[in-house]
């Protein structure tokens, strides 16, 4: 299976150039429009430092750092996905899906109810905070998912993650009547999945995340092949599967879980961007990966986009966008599976 | 629905317990009676229960007790008991028609259509009458069912309990952010938010008045066709065996499921479990016999509401929790308890 002809590895760096064209492209479209559109010429006067202070304010202040949170958010909800399908062997897996992200928000909710006030701390412990609620949700899906002999069977795993969905979104409903008005307002556009961190310290406190775990994912690629294979064979071709399979997931879901500690909840772009990948480039992991987070970050910056300016100023929020494309797309890889 | 027929389904053999039948169904309007007047008698003011009696039966508007009972409370919990019937019934005939043990309406996609068709009310013909919003409501619990098992047909070879659930989330995802990005585009967010976590709270005599017959209606009928959901309960092959005309069945019994389910949407909201848990718990207790499974579901759906909804009252007085919250809060575990069996009930 390592023998992978060239043709397909050139075909796969093309296709992925081709992407990180469209989301280059997607980059400056996004940063010339909105409320206030800045032509190109502006727009590159403004890069070179001669902007009016209004073009510095609308460019630096509030546009760029909310694309960089789409973007990255974008990338590593993608590569978090990619990695749940593949060890759980399940195609409908999703971060959104399984409830990892309503652990990961749970906790963003408590953080931001008890410790707003406290500025120093709060965007960087933001993402350790959501890690923990992700992981607390993760272990609730396989505790309940686990039959002892069968282990976790992907069909119920999905199933027990949107009962544990439900059950941690229910409990973010109940704290935020308790809530002042100014949390409930955060809340409301965190539940949507608006890109709500749009600000540079945001922007720091993802980016580590994502720039330090997504590479040790791809230098994976190679045990992401195995285990997407059948658990025995993975075994026989020596891999230690229990091992990897727990760092691998931990990996997925401290790439949710910051993501979304910043960016909102946002579903279904885990599940898309590494379909959309496989299909294009094949399920060899280090072709489709890279592939995968360059398509999260195009899909959720699109999103983002488009819901800015459909709705001027209040937007439309992304997570909204990216369901109406998602969901159907779940119910069509559904209906396509054979029966159970 | 592609798995075999279960073994003891060949034998026809309904547990038909009319002794226990009867006894819990006598038991359980007698449990629902005190529940509604502790529930009527509980809350911000306490009130004791003869007051309650006599504001019942023998009214006087110029004390405030009484108009306390018989403008707000009562209604709001005959409310609650109505919608809870209405849930548990329709429950109990999806998880008899689709042999789902997961079945429910909240599961199924009803609940999320219902309100994507309210969002897109509230925007296009807003201030509609309460006869209109049950009717739009209807309608989108049919559009929600209708895209559930729609996407269940074209699955080849059928769909098992675990994928049909499956759909029905996504289908629910997909119409809730349609009805959301609707809401929003319209500036109706609040609106909306204000109905998804409305509760009972509202229910007035007004919306009674529409929706109580409709809902009895439901019922009474859910328990004159009772029989062929025990037949359909077999399996399609066994049902056709017995010379049931099964698809003309279905229909008709789906129909009464989007009545009960779109009447109970309308006045609190989209609640899911209530038609999930009640009538596995009346399975446990009653047998298999849907002549006696769809009354005791009414009776014992409508009992758990009004506890829902006292609870949801009282855990936070003066604030309301809505009810949704605290029925998912029973309702989920016993939701990951029936997914860890594997959906096979």
């Amino acid at each position: 299976m390592m023998d992978v002809r060239p043709e397909i590895i050139r075909k796969t760096r093309w296709i992925l150039l081709g992407a990180l064209l469209v989301l280059i492209a997607l980059f400056v479209t996004s940063v010339a429009t909105g409320s206030v559109s800045l032509s190109p010429s502006q727009l590159w006067r403004t890069v070179l430092g001669q902007g009016t202070m209004k073009e510095n304010l609308v460019l630096f202040e509030f546009r760029l750092p909310r694309i960089m949170i789409s973007m990255l958010a974008g990338a590593g909800l993608a590569v978090a996905g990619s990695i749940l399908q593949s060890v759980t062997r399940n195609p409908l897996a999703d971060p959104g899906i399984l409830g990892i992200n309503a652990g990961a928000g749970l906790s963003v909710v408590l953080f931001v109810m008890f410790f707003r006030a406290d500025h120093s701390l709060f965007q960087f412990g933001l993402p350790f905070f959501a890690l923990t609620g992700g992981l607390g949700a993760a272990l609730l899906i396989h505790v309940f998912a686990w039959r002892k002999g069968e282990g976790a069977e992907p069909n119920r795993l999905v199933l027990v993650g949107v009962g544990i969905a439900a059950a941690l979104n229910g409990a973010v409903l109940l704290l935020s009547i308790r809530m002042d008005p100014e949390d409930y307002d955060f809340f409301a556009n965190w539940l949507a999945g608006r890109i709500w961190g749009d600000d540079w310290p945001y922007v720091v406190a993802l980016l580590p995340w994502i720039v330090l775990l997504v590479p040790v994912v791809f230098a994976k690629s190679r045990v992401l092949n195995v285990l997407n294979l059948h658990e025995h064979v993975s075994v026989g071709l020596g891999v230690r599967v229990k091992r990897e399979r727990f760092i691998l997931i931990f990996l997925a879901v401290a790439l949710a879980s910051s993501s979304v500690s910043v960016s909102g909840g946002i579903p279904f772009v885990g599940l898309l961007a590494p379909h959309m990948a496989r299909s294009l480039v094949g399920p060899r992991h280090q072709g489709f990966l890279p592939l995968a987070a360059v398509l999260g970050a195009i899909l959720v910056l699109a999103a983002d986009t488009t819901g800015r300016v459909l709705l001027d100023p209040s937007g439309i929020p992304a997570g909204i966008i990216v369901t109406l494309i998602g969901a159907p797309y779940f119910m069509w890889l559904m209906a396509r599976q054979p029966g159970r | 629905m592609n798995s075999a027929i279960p073994k003891e389904a060949g034998k026809h053999d309904v547990f038909s317990r009319p002794v226990i039948g009867g006894s819990v169904l006598v038991l359980g309007l007698i449990a629902l009676l005190g529940m509604l007047a502790l529930a009527v008698s509980v809350g911000a003011a306490d009130i004791d229960v003869r007051t309650v009696w006599q504001a019942v039966f023998n009214p006087d508007p110029s004390k405030e007790a009484h108009a306390i009972i018989t403008d707000i409370r009562l209604p709001r919990e005959l409310g609650a008991a109505i919608v809870g019937a209405a849930f548990a019934v329709s429950g109990a005939i999806m998880q008899g028609i689709t042999r789902n043990p997961l079945a429910d309406p909240g599961l199924l996609g009803l609940n999320a259509g219902a309100t994507f068709a309210l969002a897109c009310m509230f925007a296009f013909l807003p201030g509609a009458s309460y006869m209109t919003i049950m009717f739009v409501s209807f309608i989108g619990a049919g559009l929600g069912a209708g895209l559930v098992f729609g996407l269940g047909s074209l699955t080849p070879g059928g769909m098992s309990p675990i994928r049909i659930t499956l759909a029905g989330a996504a289908v629910s995802a997909l119409l809730t952010a349609l009805g959301e990005g609707i809401a929003l585009y319209f500036k109706l967010a609040q609106d909306l938010a204000f109905w998804v976590a409305g509760g009972v709270s509202g229910t007035g005599w007004k919306q009674l008045a529409v929706a109580f017959p409709v809902i009895a209606v439901g019922i009474v009928w859910a328990v004159a066709s009772s029989r062929g959901i025990t037949i359909l309960s077999f399996g399609e092959e066994v049902a056709k065996g017995l010379g049931q005309r099964t698809f003309l069945t279905k229909a008709l019994l789906m129909l009464i499921v989007l009545v009960l389910a779109g009447a109970a949407v309308s006045i609190v909201g989209p609640i899911s479990f209530v038609g999930l848990m009640v009538p596995h718990i009346v399975r446990m207790l009653v047998g298999t016999d849907y002549r006696w499974i769809i009354p005791c579901s009414a009776v014992f759906g409508g009992l758990f509401m009004v506890m829902a909804d006292t609870v949801a009252r009282l855990v936070n007085a003066p604030y309301e929790t809505p009810v949704g919250a605290v029925v998912s809060i029973v309702g989920i575990p016993f939701f990951l308890y029936l997914a860890r069996k594997g959906g096979r009930g």
